[in-house]
């Protein structure tokens, strides 16, 4: 008989409430007859993720000294928990946003894959050591590779989806041949346990680090690991590229942060360089890619790489600041990211073709919510104040600075303003071209209602604009999540 | 107080942006808050203690305790005035765009009074991030309504515009971050004097493109062009004296050292840019072309009345501030009221148009010559002040802008004889009517308080810094 370690069943009450949900919607795909099928199985999906926000939040309340469970193999703690609430409510606003979403079939298989990318995600960001995280970051790719290319209709899906199998695998590929190095410097697996080991100056540990910072920098999107992005974002179903901009996003952040801070703590002279190094690239990379596109998908996904470098910026200023800036700016990010898509989402259903600069024309007046909701995005993304993403970006700045990183603080502020140009732009593209500018006609009429989408990206632009009023209580969550690394 | 000042044409905007109101009823929904707010400015002006001085009517509340920074307002004799003159402009502004029937008045009047609230922001805020915060706020509805009310060019302008003033305020951003940081206070009012020249510029670089100093202003012949008339009117008469705001509250208080190091740059700078713009005003071909460049000529003057760093020169360039402000408020819709009549500013099209409009005449002179400085007027004595401020700095500086004086009687007189005398111009036609009740009573009021201000310059001059001393107020920083 096999003694299985103490399992502590609340800390992983979110991810398994997930996996419920994903079980459910499956299970709904065979047994609930066809025209009452989408309601169930995204509801199942909802109610998942409902249930995972609010065990989180539990979690997080009742979890101020954050221990390991299952054989250390997983933290309880704030920052997985406070990490896990911006992953739940990113999951549940995708769900609302994907509703509507044209799709003939597979609407039970769509929300049991959304659900279990979500509880991949939550699992993800508690991993403890370095089979856990390889377990985690496999689990939530796969359901995303299937989620890109669910629609089997669409050519440009299914290109996403074969390009983002190719490279997530090999981006998987590298961060595992990295553990092994790491496995082989150090003989360890938990975090804490490679830390302590201290092979500080062994060249295998550090070859083996450069390349698991490589594997999460791929699931990031930062440059110069970014090349898959603009293609899956672009030929992704647009709620599921909104989810993975705003979850995948932050899920791999917050497991860079955790990963670094706790097991290679004596490093911290490299990859500190080396992240302010991806993030330079990624600001550079992404503002100068994003200037000279036509397409709105495509533009989001490099201001989304841009977005990964200044939040880079607060993850290499390794210190408890940094980590603060790092998941506050998750939170504006996260809803930005989620509401832009959104908009993204309604206009291409209103027009049935792939949504460019050129047809985004009059959008704002025609649709007076989802377009002042897409302009208090854009400012939050370029960091305009009234938004959210103004306070993450000067907490990023300021880890910055308080590293004596002056010059980071330079490359940032001056990608910032290459980004206003096309941020701007889109805003110029909807409220200042008139209508009569548009060339295609939207097809059928008026464009259909879609509360869900609409209540989705209210919630969005109310915690954007609200993350900027209500900075106190958010840095409040964040510094206790930061604390439970140590610096 | 200060609160209500800000919040007030804030929550009008919201109000009209979410009830469904229609055209008239937005419009003067939006006038009356605004006229309310000029009318709670009066109240602080009535119970500001201008013997006391200093710091009155501020509230703090920690806004994030880890950093530092908190929402904190409060007004200093000076920012009363700049308070006083962004009210009664936005109010003649929103009663203009009123009176003309915007398209979209719901959109229009919102963000106007946001623009309000964010400008009063400017002035009142103690904070540096809540400043940058406000001082941002400001293009948000700046950008839309160049943009979207604007002329044909207003595409390209916005974007000029916006590049070239986000390019300075992202620079105050990143010395805001090292200079606040480094005092681990944000706070205004407590955050000690630095000596760091890089901090130094990058404020300067954030106010010298937003005033704009020569030779930053290639956004601003397009953007007063392009825009309405009354945003126009806004953007140089009150949006420039943020910027103006910011050298004399936060670079010239705070940067002691800096300033004497980069002085005769700075003040070089200012009296290119004033004979420059003089000339350009000069040649200019038409009204707001005359207009925007006479305010490249009048913020260089303001800048050197600061740099020159002494009571004198404080106080000409508060005058000279609220001055210019009312003045150029005044000129832009006035021209707006002329090419409603004539479809073009073209002065070679124009002309004649006294005859038979006494009224559009005798405001049209009246706010012209209290813009070139005759004697008696309020621009001539904060003009005066200014010039005999910058003496203190070396006689040459003063040389320069007596020359810049002579200059702006030429490009005023030049720019009142080719709408008003000479023949009837081509686009003038005698159907053209003289100025409306309606629109008279935008602007006279406009006209009216430099009057007053001719009358009384002391009201300002005397009530701006504690004891009447600019030099010592600025000297310890504003503390």
């Amino acid at each position: 008989m096999i003694h299985g370690p103490h399992i502590d069943w609340f800390a992983l009450a979110a991810v398994n409430s997930l996996l419920a949900a994903a079980a459910l919607a499956l299970l709904s795909a065979v047994l609930v007859p066809g025209p009452l099928r989408r309601p169930v199985a995204a509801s199942l999906c909802a109610l998942g993720y409902a249930a995972a926000t609010g065990f989180a939040i539990a979690l997080y309340v009742r979890s101020p000294h954050g221990h390991g469970v299952v054989v250390d193999a997983f933290r309880r703690d704030r920052l997985a928990e406070l990490a896990g609430i911006i992953l739940a409510g990113s999951g549940l606003l995708a769900t609302a946003i994907s509703y509507r979403e044209r799709m003939r079939e597979h609407h039970g298989e769509y929300y049991a894959l959304l659900a279990a990318a979500g509880g991949g995600m939550l699992f993800f960001v508690g991993t403890n050591n370095l089979m856990t995280l390889f377990l985690g970051l496999e689990w939530f790719s796969i359901c995303l590779y299937i989620l890109c290319a669910i629609d089997r209709d669409r050519l440009g899906g299914l290109e996403a989806a074969l390009k983002y199998l190719v490279i997530g695998g090999f981006g998987s590929a590298v961060l595992l041949f990295g553990s092994a190095l790491v496995y082989g410097a150090t003989g360890q697996l938990g975090f804490g346990a490679i830390s302590a080991a201290g092979h500080a100056h062994d060249s295998l540990l550090v070859f083996g680090l450069a390349m698991i910072i490589a594997g999460l920098a791929f699931k990031a999107s930062a440059a110069p690991f970014h090349m898959w992005t603009p293609d899956v974002y672009e030929g992704a179903p647009t709620p599921v590229t909104a989810f993975m901009a705003a979850a995948t996003k932050a899920a791999a952040l917050v497991v860079t942060l955790r990963l670094l801070v706790t097991a290679f703590p004596g490093e911290a002279h490299l990859w500190t360089v080396a992240l302010a190094a991806i993030a330079v690239c990624s600001l550079v990379i992404g503002n100068l890619a994003a200037l000279v596109q036509k397409g709105v998908k495509r533009m989001l996904a490099y201001s989304s790489i841009s977005q990964a470098g200044f939040m880079l910026i607060a993850v290499s200023a390794n210190s408890n600041l940094g980590a603060r800036a790092l998941l506050f700016y998750l939170v504006p990010y996260a809803a930005m990211s989620l509401g832009s898509f959104a908009v993204v989402a309604a206009r291409e259903r209103e027009l049935g073709v792939p949504v460019t600069f050129e047809n985004m024309a009059g959008f704002g007046w025609e649709r007076p919510l989802l377009g002042v909701s897409m302009w208090a995005f854009m400012l939050g993304f370029a960091g305009f104040p009234l938004t959210g993403g103004f306070v993450g970006k000067f907490y990023a700045f300021a880890a910055a600075y308080e590293h004596g990183w002056t010059w980071l603080v330079i490359v940032g502020v001056l990608a910032t303003l290459v980004s206003l140009y096309y941020y701007l732009g889109l805003v110029r593209a909807m409220f200042m071209r008139r209508t009569e500018d548009l060339q295609l006609a939207p097809i059928g009429g008026s464009p259909p209602r879609d509360a869900l989408l609409q209540t989705a990206v209210v919630a969005c632009l109310v915690v954007t604009v609200g993350s900027f009023f209500a900075v106190q209580p958010l840095i409040d969550l964040a510094r206790h999540a930061a604390n439970s690394l140590s610096f | 107080m200060t609160t209500l000042l800000i919040l007030l044409p804030l929550a009008a905007a919201l109000v009209i942006w979410v009830l469904p109101l229609n055209d008239i009823s937005a419009g003067a929904l939006a006038l009356l808050a605004a006229l309310v707010e000029v009318g709670l400015w009066i109240q602080l002006l009535v119970r500001y203690d201008f013997a006391q001085g200093g710091l009155q009517f501020a509230q703090e509340r920690a806004w994030f305790s880890d950093l530092h920074v908190s929402y904190h307002v409060g007004v200093y004799g000076f920012s009363v005035w700049l308070v006083g003159l962004t009210v009664v402009a936005m109010a003649a502004a929103i009663a203009y765009g009123f009176w003309v029937g915007r398209d979209r008045v719901r959109a229009y009047m919102g963000l106007m009074l946001f623009l309000t609230g964010a400008i009063v922001g400017v002035f009142t805020a103690q904070d540096l991030l809540l400043f940058y915060a406000f001082f941002e706020a400001m293009m948000i509805p700046l950008y839309i309504l160049v943009g979207v009310w604007g002329g044909p060019g207003r595409l390209g302008a916005t974007l000029k515009f916006v590049l070239y003033t986000m390019a300075g305020s992202l620079l105050m951003l990143a010395s805001i971050i090292v200079y606040g940081l480094s005092q681990n206070t944000f706070d205004l009012t407590q955050i000690g004097q630095s000596s760091s020249d890089w901090v130094f510029l990058g404020f300067v670089a954030a106010f010298a493109i937003k005033a704009p100093l020569f030779p930053l202003h290639g956004w601003l012949p397009d953007a007063y062009r392009e825009s309405s008339p009354e945003v126009a009117a806004i953007l140089s008469g009150v949006v420039s004296k943020a910027a103006a705001y910011g050298f004399l509250r936060i670079a010239i208080a705070k940067f002691p050292e800096p300033v004497q190091h980069y002085r005769a740059p700075i003040l070089a700078l200012a009296a290119i840019g004033l004979i420059y713009g003089s000339l350009l005003a000069f040649r200019a071909p038409d009204i707001r072309g005359v207009i925007a460049y006479s305010s490249l000529a009048q913020m260089g003057l303001i800048t050197m009345g600061l740099f020159a760093v002494n009571d004198l020169g404080f106080d000409g360039a508060v005058l000279q501030m609220v001055n210019h402000g009312l003045v150029s408020a005044a000129l832009f819709l006035l021209a707006g009221m002329v090419e409603r009549r004539t479809l073009t500013g073209e002065l070679t099209r124009l002309g004649g148009m006294a005859r038979g409009r006494p009224a559009l005449a005798t405001v049209l002179i009246t706010t012209g010559v209290i813009a070139l400085a005759v004697p008696l007027s309020s621009a001539f004595a904060g003009e005066f002040l200014i010039l005999a401020g910058v003496f203190r700095q070396g006689w040459g500086w003063s040389v320069v802008g007596a020359v810049a004086i002579v200059l702006a009687a030429a490009y005023v007189l030049r720019l009142i004889s080719a709408v008003l005398h000479r023949d009837v111009g081509p686009a003038v036609s005698d159907s053209a009517l003289d100025l409306r009740p309606a629109e008279l009573g935008v602007v006279v009021p406009l006209v009216a308080c430099l009057l007053a201000l001719s009358a009384w310059p002391a009201a300002i001059t005397e009530h701006s810094f504690r004891n009447d001393r600019g030099q010592t107020d600025v000297s310890q920083g504003f503390k």
